[in-house]
């Protein structure tokens, strides 16, 4: 009972409400349903759990890590892994080419790499809500040329776009950050304005409209919770995709730069020792892989879970 | 259908106006002067910036000098490399036989193995074929093909030794460009030892470039195939006893690939992406790595022209594929 307020949301409040005495059932509540859902993909549930290990690691790095990121030691350069000939059990997964220990660094690199996904994309969604809610909203001219904006960004690959982007910023991760984030702005503004165009006829916001409702009030806090699912799930996956551009940029030597435990970073910096010490290259794109595929799981997980065509 | 055209191209003039001015823009939008920036001189004397300002045109109002780059641009003139001096045009079409090369053999590689398996995938769903496919696709999809890469050259080139590490062909065979594409120039002078040899050096980046695009393809054959599976007509046809393989292949088959159509046209703009990497890991001498060179070497001229080539490619190849699916789809015409 103490969530009816929400149970409007997915059942007729005519007939399931928990208010008539009729029919003492209580529906599930949208996030319940939302978790039953979710839970039956196992693949869905293998991301998640990758992922929230991720987050884990990203967030205690200080704590799991055994060493530095970018301390050298110098007495031991190249170790192999501890279970290679050769491994020593101080540097689990061996160390580089400078004698930095190869797990710490993938550990702070995981910071970095959720770091550039959360900045870049919490950037780009909170930019491609506002001016997909502008073009929804105000139609005509400004819907035009904001589509037509948009359209410019989507006739480039992405990560050419995102090469454009660093060639006018520069190298640097911070500015790997902004060009991922325009990157994936034209998805969220075109998912956005195609929900709100779809909320914008419904009997609720009209009856906003007429209660007073500004336009701000209207957009913000009537049309946009409804248009979330599509973007919860475009976040997900853009997240990975995020994750990849920015390994893709360290590798080029446009995104973070050497010292920087950055995952691409890490390989290209690496790749002179291809043939001698395969760990110092195979390792952070294993990590690259995982984090992706996690989040790539999840993202279908939930887009499965939030679409109501699929739903039984 | 005219009328469809025109539409389409009505779309299209505004974007690439967009595309010319965010292209014009770049070099105006980089941190301090672009005559220093493309000089790479600081603190140059007052006189001889003058001089390169007049130079480079950058001392005329910025819509004269927009309607000018446009002007030249249509033309076919997108200035010159401030490091080689050669027109870029020039460098551009030197450079594309090399990517449009590869991008065919990767979405040619694509196709061939990822239709098929989402096919099967649909026809055997929830076997283990299918969660094979599923599987193998979403860690092709997730996967870093820069990495991808670097372990194909440890395994093949490093470990087995069956193909070369990078370049297009080996240093002793030169064949005569005609049309700049290995294959085909070779087998124009009939030499089949250097035809195999620019064959042996293609088959990794192919497969480095194609991984993607064909992890796309199975996935979207997959549920094209699985939606027109469920459609009345297959069960109709299915009722009047025909076989599944004249099921999947006469009637699902056809309308299931309408979507996977234009979807391989939209991997275009993946493929020239992709480039930029497997060409810079395989030492490729296409676009991708002359633009990722030309940014390291401040290039603006070459970046500028390089964007601008490829997103009017991609553009134009959109536009083809737009066309043909309202060819083949008269639905969506309207």
């Amino acid at each position: 009972m103490t969530n009816s307020s929400d149970n409007t949301a997915v059942a007729d409040p005519g007939t399931l409400s928990p208010l008539n005495p009729l029919n003492p059932i209580t529906p599930p509540s949208p996030l319940a349903e939302l978790w039953r859902d979710f839970r039956r993909n196992r693949g869905a549930l293998l991301g998640l759990a990758l992922v929230l290990v991720f987050v884990f690691l990203a967030v205690f790095a200080n704590w799991v890590a055994p060493y530095s990121p970018i301390e050298q030691y110098r007495e031991a350069i190249l170790v192999p892994p501890a279970w290679a000939e050769g491994g020593r059990m101080q540097f689990l997964l061996g160390t580089d080419p400078v004698g930095r220990d190869m797990l710490s660094r993938l550990i702070y690199g995981t910071r970095l790499s959720l770091l550039i996904g959360l900045v870049s994309i919490g950037l780009s969604m909170s930019l491609g809500i506002v001016l997909g809610l502008t073009a929804a909203y105000r139609g005509g001219k400004t819907d035009i040329a904001i589509m037509r904006c948009m359209d410019v960004l989507m006739a480039l690959p992405s990560l050419l776009l995102a090469v454009a982007v660093i060639a006018i910023l520069g190298p640097g991760l911070i500015n790997a950050m902004y060009a991922i984030a325009i990157v994936q702005l034209p998805s969220f503004v075109r998912l956005t304005r195609a929900a709100a165009l779809g909320e914008l006829s419904r009997d609720y916001v009209t009856a906003s409209r007429i209660a007073g409702a500004g336009p701000l009030r209207l957009m913000f806090i009537a049309v946009l919770p409804n248009c979330l699912a599509p973007l919860i799930v475009q976040a997900t996956l853009g997240f990975s995709t995020a994750i990849l551009d920015a390994a893709a940029l360290g590798f080029l030597g446009l995104g973070a730069q050497p010292p920087t435990p950055e995952w691409g970073t890490m390989l290209s910096s690496a790749l002179e020792f291809i043939q001698s010490a395969w760990w110092v290259v195979s390792l952070p794109g294993i990590a690259i892989l995982l984090a992706v595929l996690a989040f790539n799981l999840m993202g279908d997980g939930l887009r499965d879970a939030l679409d109501p065509k699929l739903k039984r | 259908m005219i009328a469809f055209l025109l539409r389409r191209l009505g779309v299209l003039i505004p974007t690439f106006i967009g595309i010319t001015l965010l292209v014009f823009a770049l070099i105006r939008l980089i941190p301090g002067d672009p005559v220093e920036a493309m000089s790479g001189e600081r603190g140059m004397e007052a006189s001889r910036h003058a001089e390169l300002l007049k130079e480079f045109g950058l001392d005329r109002p910025l819509p004269v000098q927009y309607a000018d780059y446009v002007y030249k641009a249509v033309k076919g003139d997108l200035g010159r490399s401030i490091v080689t001096q050669e027109p870029v045009m020039r460098e551009f079409l030197d450079r594309f036989p090399a990517t449009f090369e590869l991008a065919l053999c990767a979405i040619i590689f694509a196709v061939v193995i990822g239709i098929p398996a989402g096919i099967l995938a649909a026809f055997k769903r929830n076997s283990v074929i299918d969660y094979g496919v599923m599987s193998v696709s979403l860690a092709g999809y997730s996967m870093p093909i820069f990495w991808w890469a670097l372990l194909l050259i440890l395994f093949f080139s490093v470990q087995l030794g069956w193909t070369p590490v990078s370049g297009r062909i080996a240093i002793e065979y030169d064949p005569q460009v005609v049309t700049g594409m290995m294959l085909v120039d070779t087998l124009l002078e009939g030499d089949f030892e250097a035809f195999r040899s620019a064959l042996s050096h293609l088959i990794l980046p192919t497969i480095a470039l194609g991984t993607i695009p064909l992890a796309t393809l199975a996935r979207m054959t997959r549920s094209a195939m699985l939606e027109v599976l469920g459609e009345d007509y297959v069960r109709a046809a299915r009722a009047r006893g025909l076989s599944p393989l004249r099921v999947v292949g006469r009637h699902a088959l056809r309308n299931a690939l309408i979507p996977v159509i234009t979807v391989i046209g939209l991997q275009v703009g993946t493929l020239l992406a992709g480039a930029i990497l497997t060409e810079t890991i395989f030492s490729w001498p296409g676009i991708g790595k002359w633009m990722v060179e030309a940014i390291h070497r401040r290039d603006y001229p070459v970046v500028q022209g390089g964007i601008l080539m490829t997103a009017t490619i991609v553009i134009l190849v959109n536009l083809i594929v737009d066309v043909c699916y309202g060819i083949v789809n008269p639905r969506i015409r309207h």
